[in-house]
């Protein structure tokens, strides 16, 4: 019985199929869990799935680079889903073109900000230079942070956990703020939390209104697009 | 639906092969998004099998972070060192760019709007 199992485990764990199928389930299983509780942000369904499966490997002695071997099929996916982001900017264009200028302005200050930031914070705290590589990209949604990152000679990986962090950061403290701030405008409500809190900003922008919603999207592509431009070009002077 | 999938991954692949030629340095498939977006503008709407598409790719976007959000376990040892860093430059960083967002953006929106009365 015993043997049995060891061959069925040995199986599975050559094949690529179990990773993709646990890493399904998981995620499944987070977002039941997420509702049941509420919905919060501390227990994002993202974070919870990453907690699970990392205890599920160390538990099981499975090394990353076989997890992967399975779960990239869904990592693929990342980089259509950048591509797709282009149709909420599309649908969204006549709202865009309205206010054209104050969102540039905003949004090339806003991301400058968050990566300018992030690195001087860091460094001034004497993080390591692959850290501080792998941070400056932090606020773009992860298909384009990763990206970047890796032209950058940071960690993909790494980065993709700080841009969780920094999602559910931003989704705990945006209503403080915008309280703080007396800000009535759900269009800057939504713009600034896509921006700076990107995929899970936008995710509680919808919870606003459909508008913050709308803007979040626009908030996340312009980040995206912007940082992707521009922090290759200015990250050698900032590091 | 099958269109779809074609159009989103000949975007990719054609923005993907340009990055490697031309050494750009940004990432292929933002370059790819530039690409649909600039096709959807000529052709005027979003053809409603690629909103399909688009739609349900955008909405399960949180799982596709997972694999590479795992992958923080090989960095366990980078963590431990530089947490404090890292989360003392999230924390302000986040911060700042939502306070500096929303009232950049709000003083834009209110010196425009103010113009338009005079």
């Amino acid at each position: 019985m015993n043997e049995d199992f060891t061959d069925i485990w040995a199986f599975l764990a050559a094949s690529p199929l179990l990773w993709l199928t646990t890493t399904l389930v998981v995620f499944q299983f987070s977002l039941w869990l997420n509702r049941r509780l509420g919905g919060g942000m501390v227990l994002h369904p993202v974070l919870l799935s990453m907690g699970l499966l990392i205890g599920i490997l160390l538990l099981t002695g499975t090394d990353y680079d076989t997890y992967f071997d399975g779960a990239q099929f869904i990592h693929f996916m990342l980089g259509p889903a950048t591509v797709a982001l282009a149709i909420p900017l599309y649908e969204n264009r006549h709202q865009i073109r309205q206010l054209m200028l104050p969102l540039l302005v905003a949004g090339l200050t806003g991301a400058c900000v968050a990566a300018v930031s992030a690195v001087m914070v860091a460094a001034a705290l004497g993080a390591d230079r692959i850290t501080l590589l792998s941070l400056a990209p932090k606020s773009v949604t992860s298909p384009i942070a990763m990206g970047i990152t890796e032209k950058l000679g940071g960690l993909p990986s790494l980065t993709a956990a700080l841009v969780l962090l920094t999602g559910a950061i931003g989704c705990l403290l945006s209503p403080l703020l915008i309280r703080l701030l007396r800000i009535q405008d759900d269009r800057v409500k939504g713009f600034a939390l896509g921006l700076s809190a990107h995929g899970f900003g936008t995710a509680q922008a919808f919870g606003i209104s459909a508008t913050a919603g709308a803007f979040a999207g626009l908030g996340l592509s312009l980040a995206g697009i912007m940082t992707a431009f521009l922090l290759p070009g200015i990250a050698p002077w900032l590091l | 639906m099958l269109q779809a999938i074609i159009i989103i991954l000949l975007c990719q692949l054609v923005g993907e092969v340009t990055v490697l030629v031309l050494d750009l340095p940004f990432p292929g498939p933002v370059l790819g998004m530039l690409l649909l977006f600039a096709g959807l503008v000529i052709r005027g709407e979003t053809p409603p099998a690629l909103k399909a598409f688009s739609d349900t790719l955008l909405r399960y976007l949180a799982l596709l972070f997972v694999p590479a959000g795992v992958g923080l376990m090989v960095h366990f040892g980078l963590v431990a060192r530089d947490w404090l860093p890292i989360l003392a430059a999230l924390l302000v960083s986040t911060v700042l760019a939502l306070v500096v967002t929303m009232l950049v953006l709000s003083g834009l929106i209110r010196l425009r709007a103010r113009r338009h009365e005079s």
